[in-house]
């Protein structure tokens, strides 16, 4: 797409007709990869989160550790890391999958915690009833913990994508051609750096509007004492 | 084995300086605009309000990377050319305080009104009842998501590697390209941000020692150390 860019720069105008939708497909690829990186989050968040909570120290020492670790380092050099490392072990995984990764990764220790903070907030006799109904612990946390504890935490969660989609212009480093890697191939190639990255910036900031409203529409709508399950 | 991490923390030792350097610049006016724009946002100054309200959600709603990216590629474009290290710790500290800003002003909404409405009764000035009642009150409470957001800054101090200031990933990238052993080079990095983070949290709980005497401990070590509870 970008390979044989051919931008008319003589006026704005023409400048800005082929550069807007070059603009927009890398927005794209950085909303795919930001959602990608969110399910992972998720995911792993909920997974840490319940292990964390396990009565056995061999677990959750580990996983205490490694939350604390990944949270204080930096996303670029976790990125670097998976990028440069797994292919020496044999895992060679395009650039947007470990890009989306290494976001998911750093954002599941987020996630976790605010997992950790609603299943915390879940009554202790909802536990109770469920020992005493003699439920198993994975019907127990499946059927009446997470569906309790979810709704509380809609809101933090939601910060976290709006969070997540302003960390993915940090992919461009591992040449994803996310909006801000496009912006700066255009400078490069047509010493016009301003328009670009303006542009850029204020694509980035209507998408992180247009997502934040959508949370906090998503955080009115849903109901505030749990998910009703059959 | 051990010898060459050596090596390598000796050849990371120049960025380990160059980070800390613009950590602490980044940092110390980030402080300043925090406190200046949360003021105002508080306590909604015609006009400046509106100014402050434009940068926070400038700067909060776009990524760091891509106002990296505008003050050091596009600013030059406006005549106005400025070195990389100025470049990257103005766009930190501007970061850091549209995120800095709203915690001042949350700690200063915090304060009850009666407060203020006693300090004028008392016919305190402005800035005496600001110095003498509401900011001893507030400092405390924004002690922890300060802490928070240094960490935030420490980890985006990595991205000023973008913009070619020869900091710790600058330096492990070069190092990277040299030996090719990545997998030695990036966890050496990870763990020096690690150890820098550790730092930062143990820098927060002496000023939460000295600025909260209600979590004044003991002595000099416990207060490094503190308790899981607080």
């Amino acid at each position: 797409m970008i390979g044989n860019l051919d931008l008319d720069t003589t006026t704005t105008t023409t400048f800005l007709q082929g550069l807007i939708p070059l603009l927009l497909t890398g927005l794209m690829v950085t909303i795919a990869a930001a959602m990608l990186g969110y399910v992972i989050a998720l995911i792993l968040g909920l997974v840490l989160a319940v292990l964390r909570r396990l009565p056995y120290a061999i677990v959750t020492w580990p996983i205490a550790i490694f939350v604390e670790f990944v949270r204080d380092t930096p996303l670029l050099i976790q990125l670097f890391f998976l990028y440069y490392v797994l292919p020496r072990y044999g895992i060679v995984l395009p650039a947007f999958i470990t890009g989306a990764a290494a976001i998911g990764v750093q954002y599941s220790t987020y996630t976790s915690e605010v997992f950790r903070a609603g299943i915390d907030a879940v009554a202790r006799g909802q536990w109770e009833a469920a020992k005493a109904l003699n439920l198993s612990m994975s019907r127990t946390y499946g059927v009446i913990v997470i569906p309790q504890a979810i709704p509380r935490v809609i809101p933090a969660l939601g910060n976290l994508l709006v969070g997540i989609l302003k960390e993915t212009p940090i992919l461009s480093t591992i040449s994803v051609l996310e909006m801000l890697n496009v912006a700066t191939i255009v400078g490069d190639r047509t010493y016009q750096y301003s328009l670009p990255l303006t542009l850029a910036a204020g694509l980035m900031l209507v998408t992180t509007s247009f997502f934040a409203l959508i949370v906090r529409l998503l955080e009115q709508r849903l109901p505030k004492t749990g998910i009703h399950l059959q | 084995m051990l010898a060459t991490l050596i090596n390598y923390l000796d050849y990371l030792s120049v960025g380990i300086k160059a980070t800390i350097l613009v950590f602490a610049v980044s940092l110390l006016f980030g402080l300043c605009i925090s406190f200046l724009v949360g003021l105002i946002r508080f306590a909604r100054i015609p006009i400046l309000y509106q100014i402050c309200f434009l940068y926070v959600g400038i700067f909060r709603g776009t990524s760091l990377l891509i106002q990296l990216f505008w003050i050091y590629f596009s600013l030059p474009m406006f005549g106005i050319s400025i070195s990389s290290f100025a470049a990257g710790c103005l766009g930190l500290a501007l970061n850091n305080g549209a995120y800095g800003s709203e915690i001042v002003r949350g700690a200063l909404s915090s304060v009850s009104k009666q407060q203020f409405e006693a300090a004028t009764a008392l016919n305190f000035s402005v800035g005496h009842t600001l110095r003498r009642i509401i900011l001893p009150q507030a400092l405390p409470e924004m002690i922890p998501p300060f802490g928070n957001l240094s960490i935030m800054l420490l980890k985006d101090t990595a991205l000023v590697s973008m913009i070619n200031i020869a900091d710790i990933t600058f330096r492990a990238q070069q190092l990277r390209t040299r030996t090719f052993d990545s997998l030695g080079v990036y966890a050496v990095t990870l763990v020096v941000y690690f150890v820098l983070a550790l730092a930062i949290v143990a820098a927060v709980r002496l000023v939460e020692h000295y600025i909260r005497p209600e979590k004044r401990r003991t002595g000099f070590l416990s207060a490094l150390i503190g308790d899981q509870q607080s």
